[in-house]
């Protein structure tokens, strides 16, 4: 066993292991620190920035910098908080999220991490985009009005089932998913039972004919925040 | 046709060994010889590499000047950045327009010619300015726009276009452009004879190691904007574990206003390719890039030259003059029009063919850079230094310029001057004495580095150029009395909504919001609290963002929010009766009042 790392998170001791990011670190330890791109066996990304701590003052993405011994990290304050639910708020406004119709709802990673951290509605203009649904595979569907970009499914095709159905096509403010096909996910290999079609947060990927297998008020995140099991030590 | 097409990208493919990593020619190649990358050659290029699909899907439709439909066989590019709208690039456009009866952003129904916007091709101080194709065409007017046109029409040759040469290595044979260099102040640096090959062999005299001493001992710093201190840089490189390591010298210059590397690679590319040569002595790498902007594809022949003169004097090559095992060369990759390639980390994702995503750090470019492999990543301007400091030795070096900041510095200056062009001066020079170096002494703000650096108020004209003051890439738009510096922060906002990859949520989202909240403003809808929002907003961007563009992009929002806090005063008004005065109820109602199929009579009354 290699040496233990120890560092602070908003002053509690955490005990680390070499080659750990902070937010695995800090998770082990029963601190959560949120998160939407990061999932666990997958690459970390960092492209949400909700995981965003404070690093001895300097910003750093918990799920990609590595701990160092004695760093003193700044996670659950109210100055972090308030950055974070910018990002939230900025990440409802780009897309199109209409909670009480979602197919997602109660088990969406955005919804739950909004309520969580006390956002009722964003500050932000809505932007209204428009954006397309692709439904044409017979098992799996994509809503783009609802990504947020978290690569979660780009990397679980790439990494995990060992298939590339997903990739980012464009850049700034038109920057959106594509998939290997001339244009529709049916002329992909993804298959139903593929890592990459469960890895989405929100409700922009999402099986066929199971969005309301759990009914509303049973879901994941209906009794108890996001980041709760975390707390309670609960190994995921 | 289509066969035509598979045979050409096999061929294009096969010409590039097959190699994923060299996407970018791949891809560049097809552009040029079909006028897109469609879809079908997306697909045979994936297959031909063995990559996916929307791989080449993705990386194509990054770089704005590769497409996936087919444009004009000439595409006109018309720079639309601060200065050159300053000098009357909306005017020019319109010309464009009304003589090839097609708006920007459409191409002729011929398919002959494309008519674009695009940002800053590094020509602000000839502005307005155009590529058309490869070709630069400078110092444009509403007739210029035309008579180009009409000679295209004609002959739909863009090099023959350039129907004046300018100074310089711009009249070489290679080179033949109308640019000019407009060399204003040489310092006693950078613009001043040398003697080819002698830093080099001065370098190989000594150990790598006392290469790395002797650039840290002259205390430079990089001259690309964010200032890391060379020799440090070098050392971590050389102590990083790889088997190979590279030189990459980053030749984007993308930061609006910036056009100084331009004219370092067009009068001393030997200088340039030295620095590389010896840093690849110090840190133990045989390969070289030099990453050239899209927009500088008209330098690629003359540089191309330069290095295969080079190979013949063995100042590349193998044993380089005698030193037995030194072996180093260098290639050019040209980049495609993507401002955030500049970003060190985009630049080497651009390098291996990649989108200009900017990779996740750490690790940093010095442990795992190009393919892995440990890489220097440094500014033209960096690696002339370089090689003057090893000829001169770094005593002398530091003999100019400032304590914290020695050596000279090209600035780039444009806009509201007498003349504007590029200055070599000391560090620590102060911002007054630029101003009347450059005639511009009447100058109301000046945008200190670019886009992405700070807007100066009158009041701050005695701050000095150096690291510790105002630190900059040296570029410096000067804006005179008649000049709304809210409408110049616009303009880079609009820049850097065009040009953020995406990735991050604070930039692709963030930039949006404050360009729209500012336009909103400059509209007279603004009310008081929303330069709080904006503030609050930038903060936001500045600080959650993954790279240097986001933590930058508001830059031109935060720094006018303090230093011309009156301007936004004069804009905002808070309204009496309650209402917000971006809202409109008739708009608000319009779509409903569409759907019931009557007007609201309360709206209208
Ligand atoms: C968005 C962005 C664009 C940049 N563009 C350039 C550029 O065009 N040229 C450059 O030398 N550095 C540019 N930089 C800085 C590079 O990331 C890097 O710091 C520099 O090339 C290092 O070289 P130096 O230490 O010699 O300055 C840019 C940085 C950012 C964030
Ligand atoms: S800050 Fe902007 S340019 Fe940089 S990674 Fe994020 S989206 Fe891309
Ligand atoms: S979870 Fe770290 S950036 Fe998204």
């Amino acid at each position: 066993m290699s040496a233990t790392i120890e560092f602070t998170i908003d002053g509690k001791e955490i005990k680390g292991q070499p080659g750990q990011t902070i937010l695995e670190a800090a998770q082990q330890a029963g601190v959560y620190i949120p998160r939407l791109c990061y999932m666990k066996g997958l690459t970390p990304w960092g492209s949400c920035r909700v995981c965003t701590v404070l690093i001895n003052g300097r910003p750093q993405a918990a799920c990609t910098q590595p701990i160092a011994p004695g760093m003193v990290v700044e996670s659950s304050t109210d100055k972090v908080n308030a950055l974070r639910r910018n990002i939230i708020d900025m990440l409802f406004v780009e897309g199109n999220h209409f909670c009480m119709f979602c197919e997602k709802s109660g088990s969406c990673e955005l919804q739950a991490l909004a309520y969580r951290l006390g956002i009722a509605a964003p500050k932000y203009p809505f932007m209204f985009p428009k954006r397309e649904l692709d439904m044409s595979h017979p098992d799996v569907f994509i809503d783009h009005n609802r990504c947020i970009q978290c690569a979660r499914c780009v990397r679980a095709s790439r990494d995990v089932d060992g298939k590339h159905v997903f990739d980012f096509a464009d850049r700034g403010a038109h920057r959106r998913i594509a998939v290997n096909a001339e244009a529709f996910l049916k002329d992909t290999d993804l298959a139903v039972t593929d890592k990459a079609a469960e890895a989405c947060p929100v409700g922009a990927i999402v099986k066929k004919r199971t969005g309301y297998a759990v009914p509303f008020g049973q879901r994941l995140y209906d009794k108890k925040p996001i980041g709760s099991e975390i707390e309670a030590g609960v190994k995921s | 046709m289509s066969d035509n097409l598979a045979a050409s990208v096999r061929e294009i493919c096969k010409a590039n060994g097959g190699d994923r990593t060299r996407l970018m020619d791949i891809v560049r190649a097809v552009q040029a010889k079909f006028g897109c990358v469609s879809g079908p050659a997306m697909e045979m290029i994936a297959q031909e590499l063995k990559v996916h699909r929307v791989e080449v899907h993705g990386m194509v439709s990054f770089y704005s000047f590769l497409s996936e439909q087919p444009k004009g066989k000439v595409t006109i590019r018309l720079c639309n950045d601060l200065v050159d709208q300053m000098a009357g690039a909306a005017e020019v456009g319109q010309a464009f327009e009304d003589e090839l009866g097609i708006k920007v952003g459409q191409t002729t129904p011929d398919g002959k010619i494309a008519l674009e916007y695009t940002a800053c091709i590094g020509m602000c101080d000839q502005a307005p300015a155009a590529l058309v194709n490869d070709v630069v065409v400078t110092e444009l007017s509403t007739d210029s726009a035309r008579r180009i046109v009409r000679e295209l029409r004609k002959h739909m040759d863009p090099a023959r276009l350039v129907t004046r040469l300018g100074d310089g290595n711009n009249a070489h044979e290679l080179v033949h452009a109308m640019v000019l260099n407009n060399i204003r102040v040489k310092g006693s640096l950078i613009f001043t004879p040398t003697n080819r090959g002698e830093a080099i062999r001065k370098a190989l005299g000594i150990t790598p190691a006392e290469v790395i001493r002797a650039v840290k001992t002259s205390r430079l710093r990089g001259r690309g904007g964010a200032g890391f201190p060379t020799g440090l840089k070098w050392e971590f490189t050389r102590a990083a574990p790889g088997e190979r390591r590279y030189i990459l010298c980053n030749a984007d210059e993308g930061e609006p206003g910036t056009f100084k590397d331009r004219v370092i690679l067009t009068e001393l590319p030997d200088r340039v390719f030295a620095g590389m040569t010896i840093a690849g002595y110090a840190v133990g790498a045989e390969e070289g890039i030099v990453y050239l902007r899209g927009e500088y594809a008209y330098l690629r022949k003359y540089l191309e030259h330069t290095l295969q003169e080079r190979r013949k004097d063995n100042l590349l090559g193998r044993n380089i003059l005698g030193k037995q095992g030194f072996n180093f060369d260098i290639r050019i990759q040209m980049g495609a029009g993507a401002y955030v390639c500049g970003e060190e980390t985009a630049l080497i994702s651009s390098c291996e063919g990649l989108r200009g995503d900017p990779k996740t750090r750490p690790p940093f470019p010095a442990q795992k850079g190009y393919l892995g492999c440990p890489s220097v990543v440094n500014n033209v301007e960096t690696f002339a230094c370089v090689t003057k400091i090893l000829e001169q030795g770094p005593a002398t070096f530091c003999e100019i310029g400032s304590q914290g900041s020695p050596g000279t510095k090209l600035l780039s200056i444009s806009g509201d001057c007498k003349s504007p062009g590029v200055f070599e001066v000391p560090f620590g020079i102060k911002l007054s004495e630029v101003l009347k170096l450059c005639g511009a002494e009447d100058a109301i703000a000046v945008q200190v580095g670019g886009a992405s650096g700070q807007m100066v108020a009158r009041e701050e004209f005695g701050r000095t150029i150096c690291y510790d003051d105002l630190a900059t890439g040296g570029a410096l738009m000067v804006l005179g009395p008649e000049r709304n510096v809210l409408e110049a922060a616009e303009k880079f906002m609009d820049f850097f909504v065009e040009e953020s990859c995406g990735y991050c949520t604070p930039c692709r989202v963030g930039n949006v919001l404050l360009r729209n909240r500012l336009a909103r403003i400059l509209a007279g809808d603004g009310e008081p609290s929303d330069l709080d929002y904006l503030n609050d907003l930038g903060q936001t961007v500045k600080i959650m963002s993954r790279c240097g563009l986001g933590q930058t992009s508001a830059n031109p929002i935060l720094t006018t929010l303090k230093n011309f806090r009156p301007a936004y005063n004069a804009l905002v008004k808070k309204r009496t009766d309650g209402l917000q005065p971006a809202f409109d109820l008739r708009t608000a109602v319009a779509d409903a009042e569409r759907v019931i199929g009557r007007k609201s009579e309360h709206a209208h009354a």
